[in-house]
């Protein structure tokens, strides 16, 4: 096994709607899939906004997307126009659930690290 | 073949776009040759209670402020091609948008320009107010409204569009009814047929950030690079009579559409996949398919459709007092433990008067939280550019004006080497939203010919 940042993995884009804001996590390669769903659960990413006090993590699976999608209350100290934060909308919270640390199977990493997309045949 | 889809152009995706985006859109709809429509969304969730205001200091103002600039690149083209726009920008005031539209349509030597008004959605007046003692929690209720409005559908866009708007101005209306409303004027579909309309929802959705789905906003440099991001195109969809449809962007522009760029902009700002609301429809995606078809042309499968929801959504806006920041840098060896001792003077300055927020930008801001729970789990280190800054909140605008002096006067009085102070003081606009039965705000269109 080999630890890298979900970032090697996975791609996102936060949204925002009030204090609730949405995260997409999207692996890259279909392989990738599986270790999302089995390792970036509810927990781990409760986990990573626990400073914010989430009232509720919840996660969407969508299998045909390779995708998942974390929609999180409660987590924009009142959302954009209440926050006090520099990035009111969260925009840029995609990348702290990005930095999760993922155990990898070696031969998902030729190289010592995941590649993004399969070798073109 | 080419006229068998309708394809719908992204001209804006926020109040802040790029004016120079919808005019190659428009020259590839052209290029292409058949019906076409070109949408500009400008409207996020605050952004009407400041027109608002701007309605109350001026009668006539209230409408989108880049009105011009958006549309006057390509109005006298879309008029000659018969291309409708369709615009949330009349914001706060439709028919004054409308009327600044027939001006600058007579200024580009237009004789007329037959502008579709779409209302109803403003509930500030005091009929929408009773409304909402009704349907607001009851200390939101009592408090001071600047605006409120309600998310309208499809339906009155189309309207106007048949009865020969060459031109769609609307305040509020859902995101993705934008799109809806000239593909229901087109295909002539009936308000019922879920399916179709859950599939266009989510063509509109896709459009209605503009360069969000063609590589704005996407690139992440080594991972996800985007070929000449500064010229980055903007999105046009083509939908079919089913609402099935392909996104591409416009010609001779930078930028990308593919499978991941689609997925990112597909999922944005969605909470249940399967229920995705808007008044037209509760789209479904839990099932989509994205396919790559060719060069920067996604197609999108396996969207389904679900009847609209009995209540509409309204965002109201209140007076939400001051809000005041600061900020100061400092640089160099021991910079983040200076950084650090201008905030501890400040929060022993102010005290309990205020509650503060800290960040040290260059050790730890946006990540963090306004109770300041992260910052005091970060463990110091050695930063080494790190700038302080202080923001706050509260309905008495001397308390946060207080805040900002105690900022500036760590020039003299706070740490060694401390550069750069800057300050800001803004009424603040606080928001919350309730769901109103739909059959107490019709929306209404007229034609201003």
């Amino acid at each position: 096994m080999v630890r890298v940042p979900l970032h090697r993995l996975a791609h996102g884009r936060t949204g925002d709607k009030g204090d609730r804001s949405n995260i997409s996590v999207i692996a890259y390669r279909p392989e990738f899939f599986p270790l999302l769903v089995e390792q970036v659960t509810e927990a781990r990413v409760a986990e990573v906004f626990r400073h914010r006090r989430p009232q509720s993590v919840r996660r969407y699976l969508l299998p045909k997307l390779g995708a998942m999608n974390f929609v999180i209350d409660g987590v924009l100290d009142g959302g954009v126009n209440d926050s006090l934060n520099l990035d009111t909308h969260g925009k840029s919270l995609v990348f702290l659930v990005l930095a999760i640390e993922i155990e990898v199977p070696r031969r998902l990493c030729p190289n010592g690290l995941p590649t993004q997309r399969p070798n073109k045949d | 073949m080419a006229s068998e889809v309708l394809r719908i152009g992204g001209g804006a995706g926020f109040s802040g776009d790029r004016t120079d985006a919808a005019g190659p859109v428009v020259e590839t709809l052209v290029a292409r040759g058949g019906p076409a429509a070109l949408i500009f969304e400008t409207l996020a969730e605050r952004t009407l209670a400041l027109a608002q205001i701007a309605r109350r200091q001026n009668p006539e103002g209230g409408y989108e402020p880049q009105l011009v600039r958006f549309v006057g690149p390509v109005l006298k083209r879309c008029v000659e091609r018969r291309i409708p726009i369709v615009g949330n920008f009349g914001a706060a005031n439709p028919r004054g948008a409308a009327r600044r539209l027939q001006a600058l349509a007579r200024e580009h030597g237009l004789h007329s320009l037959r502008v579709g008004i779409v209302e109803g959605d403003d509930l500030s007046e005091e009929g929408g107010r009773a409304l909402l003692r009704e349907h607001l929690p009851q200390a939101d209720a009592a408090r001071e409204i600047v605006s409120a409005n309600v998310y309208q559908g499809a339906n009155a866009i189309a309207d106007a569009l048949r009865a020969g708007a060459q031109v769609v101005v609307t305040g509020r209306v859902a995101d993705p009814s934008l799109a809806v409303g000239p593909a229901m004027a087109h295909y002539g579909w009936p308000e019922d047929r879920w399916e179709t309309l859950g599939r266009a929802t989510m063509a509109g959705h896709l459009l209605e950030c503009g360069a969000q789905v063609t590589g704005g906003y996407f690139a992440d440099p080594g991972l996800k690079d985007v070929p000449d991001l500064h010229a980055v195109g903007f999105p046009i969809a083509e939908i079919a009579a089913d609402g099935s449809f392909v996104v591409t962007k416009a010609a001779h522009t930078g930028g990308l559409v593919d499978s991941r760029t689609v997925k990112e902009q597909l999922l944005y700002e969605v909470h249940d996949p399967a229920a995705y609301l808007t008044p037209d429809v509760v789209a479904d995606i839990s099932e989509a398919e994205v396919h790559e078809i060719g060069k920067d042309r996604v197609a999108v499968a396996g969207i389904r459709g679900h009847p609209r929801p009995a209540t509409l959504k309204v965002n109201v806006c209140f007076d939400g007092g001051w809000l005041g920041e600061a900020e100061i840098s400092y640089a160099g060896p021991n910079a983040e433990a200076r950084a650090r001792l201008a905030a501890e003077v400040i929060r022993r300055r102010i005290g309990d008067a205020l509650a503060v927020r800290f960040d040290l930008i260059g050790v730890l801001s946006v990540f963090a939280d306004d109770g300041g729970r992260a910052l005091a789990a970060c463990t110091p280190g050695e930063a080494r550019d790190v700038r302080m800054r202080a923001a706050a909140a509260h309905a008495d605008r001397a308390r946060v004006e207080q805040l900002l002096a105690e900022v500036t006067a760590l020039y003299c009085c706070g740490p060694a080497g401390g550069g750069g102070v800057r300050t800001s003081l803004r009424p603040r606009l606080s928001t919350t939203s309730c769901l109103v039965p739909r059959e107490r705000v019709p929306a209404r269109f007229e034609i201003l010919e």
